[in-house]
């Protein structure tokens, strides 16, 4: 976000609209699952991003991926949008790792031929050279060459999970998005993965989109961190600045909410009175105002408007020295 | 084991399920005690037999299971013997359960307000209005606005969060003395997890009521839990007060377990973490020894045979392993190991 290089991978002003049919008339409503959302990506990063269930993560992945269309805005590669790219290139360059390792992976099909499948979708080798491949790559999830003729219903939880990064990086992918990949794995399970996943961006040098309920998680592996709530990103900044200082109100209840294992303390009370809002029918004004803690006039009317700074982006009238809400603000910032 | 003053004890219950190659040992002896206003946390991995164990004590395993238990007793009520009607007064009555997935409890066809009231109605003579006002009262209690409104919603109407409060407001209808919540945060968000959970806890203390809180997660043992009980394969490894667990882990699998997890503050940003290698072991046919000892890194040949009960240093608690310190002393680390 510092740098002046151009980003690997630049979500622009990215709007996605979903049409929602309601009621007994069907009624269409339509729901903004990402709103004028802009992101950048540089290469080495892991960009972890947080938020409360439906605030649009895995849209903003499905987009990345080019599994879904943006309503309005771009999606950049190297500073060329998509649309100027051959798509099946840009696949090879970006890979995706999903939650479920169960569905994930088609029951009838040989692990061999499941993780070869990128490569004869894009023509990769011969067939002797792909069988090298998927070999290579099994070796560096760490799974033993036996399993090639396995289904994925002979494979636990967490050698699934290795097969679907294996199927990720057999094409040799730049760019690796992670959308909760050890979130239906058991902590003892959940360690090896983490454990891969960053010894394989050392080794290829990969760039990773790291989404994850799981503050704890996201705080050990990103270098960066961007927490979205509503389909916009309120906050993004370092990982050592998000964890260890927080501007954003709703960024600091997240990370309130983390129960690290400390039995000298007791459950936090987040403050976050109510639940989330109805994606449909979001609130006025700062789309956070009825459950921050901060809140004042302004916030129900004026959307606050993201501000860059030297600590990253803010979008809250507090870190906005131009918002008109002075006296708060003073007394915020003492 | 058994202390003075517990409403639930539990003694050498085991689990056995037929399945088409052999018998299941699912829950292998295991024993807890539980006192009125106490909470224990039952943690394991998936497949522990955490939630197995639960619904043994609620009298909901289906008869093809066989349960047996030197003692399982609530308030002086032999849980083995009670018959099915003697269990239906007290389940939702005097002991409640909240399930995982609230869905599956709820029934889509029925208000939230009609499946309040009869969770009262079943078990306590008297008006209706009066079941009606109580439950209105704890939707509010647990956080539910517009109580009223919400009474006449159906249960598909209301987010996870919201189900998940009523299915507690429910379980408190008859003001039970105990509560089961079998993970009951797991599928929720870290915000809502955090406020349901602290419900528990103040709810909890108000009306003085035990509780079994069952999860996979160290961060909810180590904020909630008074007793810990760390299950692993079927069998209770490690029990004991839950500073005394976290300041002094003794048992291989729980040290192994606190190292998988990333601690905000303790582990170094971006380190490798600890791991366990290898999987469960099948618990089908014969089962003896240390159940651990496929993935431990001090198995050794007597680790087939009978394992001890060990006390913790400071006699605070008590784990099973054949080392008097459960190695505690010897570095577990993948470098050692290899
Ligand atoms: N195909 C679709 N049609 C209609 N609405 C959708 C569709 N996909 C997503 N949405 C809505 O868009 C919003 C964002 O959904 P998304 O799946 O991106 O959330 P998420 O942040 O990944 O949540 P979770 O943490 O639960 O995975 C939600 O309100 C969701 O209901
Ligand atoms: N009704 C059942 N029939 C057959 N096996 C079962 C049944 N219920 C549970 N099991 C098995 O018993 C073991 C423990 O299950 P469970 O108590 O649900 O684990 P946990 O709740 O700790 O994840 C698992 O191996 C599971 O597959
Ligand atoms: S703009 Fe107002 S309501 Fe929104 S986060 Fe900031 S203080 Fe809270
Ligand atoms: S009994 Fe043996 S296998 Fe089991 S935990 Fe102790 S040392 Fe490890
Ligand atoms: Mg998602
Ligand atoms: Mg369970």
């Amino acid at each position: 976000m510092t740098g002046t290089e151009t980003p690997f991978l630049e979500l622009r002003n990215v709007t996605k609209t979903y049409k929602i049919k309601q009621g007994l008339f069907g009624e269409t409503k339509s729901l903004d699952a990402l709103k004028d959302l802009s992101l950048k990506l540089s290469k080495g990063d892991v960009l972890g991003l947080v938020g409360e269930s439906g605030c649009g993560k895995s849209t903003l992945a499905k987009i990345l991926l080019g599994l879904e269309a943006p309503t309005s805005g771009q999606v950049l590669v190297d500073g060329t949008p998509i649309g100027g790219h051959d798509r099946l290139a840009l696949a090879r360059r970006i890979q995706p790792i999903f939650q479920d390792p169960y569905s994930s992976l088609n029951p009838r099909k040989t692990i061999q031929d499941l993780i070869a499948l990128p490569l004869r979708v894009h023509n990769v080798g011969d067939e002797a050279s792909r069988t090298k491949a998927v070999r290579e790559i099994l070796d560096v999830v760490g799974l033993p060459s036996r399993v090639l003729t396995n289904y994925p219903s002979q494979m636990s939880g967490g050698q699934r999970q290795r097969v679907a990064i294996a199927r990720a990086l057999v094409m040799r992918p730049q760019i690796v998005i992670c959308d909760e990949p050890t979130s239906a794995l058991d902590v003892s399970v959940q360690s090896q993965i983490l454990n891969l996943l960053g010894d394989l961006r050392s080794e290829f040098g990969l760039t990773y989109l790291f989404i994850s309920h799981d503050l704890a998680v996201v705080e050990h592996l990103a270098t960066q961190v961007a927490v979205m709530y509503l389909g916009r990103i309120v906050e993004e900044t370092d990982a050592a600045a998000l964890f260890d200082n927080a501007r954003h109100p709703y960024s600091q209840a997240l990370l309130k909410s983390v129960l690290t294992p400390d039995p000298a303390m007791e459950v936090p009370d987040t403050q976050l009175g109510m639940a989330y809002p109805n994606p449909i029918d979001p609130p006025s004004g700062c789309h956070f105002h009825p459950r921050c803690p901060r809140v004042t006039s302004l916030c129900k009317t004026q959307t606050p408007r993201p501000v860059v700074d030297t600590q990253g982006l803010v979008e809250c009238h507090l870190h906005d020295p131009q918002a008109n809400m002075t006296p708060a603000r003073q007394e915020a910032l003492t | 084991m058994t202390q003075d003053g517990a409403i639930l004890t539990v003694e050498n219950l085991s689990i056995d399920i037929p399945t088409e190659t052999g018998t299941l040992h699912a829950v292998r002896n295991i024993g807890f005690d539980l006192k009125p206003g106490e909470t224990l946390c039952i943690v394991g991995e998936s497949g522990s037999g955490k939630s197995l164990t639960s619904l043994a004590l609620m009298g909901l395993l289906g008869s093809s299971i066989k349960t047996k238990a030197n003692r399982m007793s609530f308030d002086g009520i032999d849980l083995i013997r009670a018959g099915k009607r003697q269990m239906r007064s007290l389940r939702g009555a005097r002991m409640s359960m909240i399930f995982q997935e609230p869905m599956t409890s709820l029934n889509p066809a029925f208000t939230i307000g009609d499946q309040l009231i009869e969770a009262m109605t079943l078990h306590v003579k008297g008006p209706k209005s009066d079941a009606r006002n109580r439950a209105i009262d704890l939707l509010q209690k647990v956080g539910i606005t517009s109580a009223e409104s919400r009474m006449s919603q159906y249960p598909h109407q209301l987010s996870g969060g919201l189900r998940q409060r009523v299915m507690i407001a429910m379980a408190l209808m008859c003001g039970p003395e105990l509560i089961i919540a079998d993970e009951p945060t797991t599928a929720l968000d870290v915000t809502i997890q955090a406020q349901i959970l602290r419900l528990l806890k103040d709810l909890q203390q108000e009306f003085g009521m035990a509780m079994i809180l069952i999860t996979h997660d160290l961060g909810v043992v180590a904020r909630v839990a008074d007793q810990v009980a760390v299950m692993y394969a079927g069998e209770l490894v490690e029990t004991g007060p839950t500073a005394e667990i976290f300041a002094c882990p003794s048992h291989p699998y729980t040290r192994g377990l606190l190292r998988c997890i990333p601690q905000p503050g303790k582990t170094e940003r971006g380190t490798r973490l600890g791991t366990i290698p290898g999987i469960v072991p099948s618990l089908v046919g014969d089962v003896s020894g240390c159940a651990f000892r496929t993935r431990c890194a001090h198995a050794r040949d007597i680790c087939r045979s009978d394992i001890p009960e060990q006390t913790a240093p400071g006699e605070t608690h008590s784990f099973r392993c054949i080392a008097p310190d459960g190695f505690a002393g010897m570095d577990e680390t993948e470098e050692a190991r290899a």
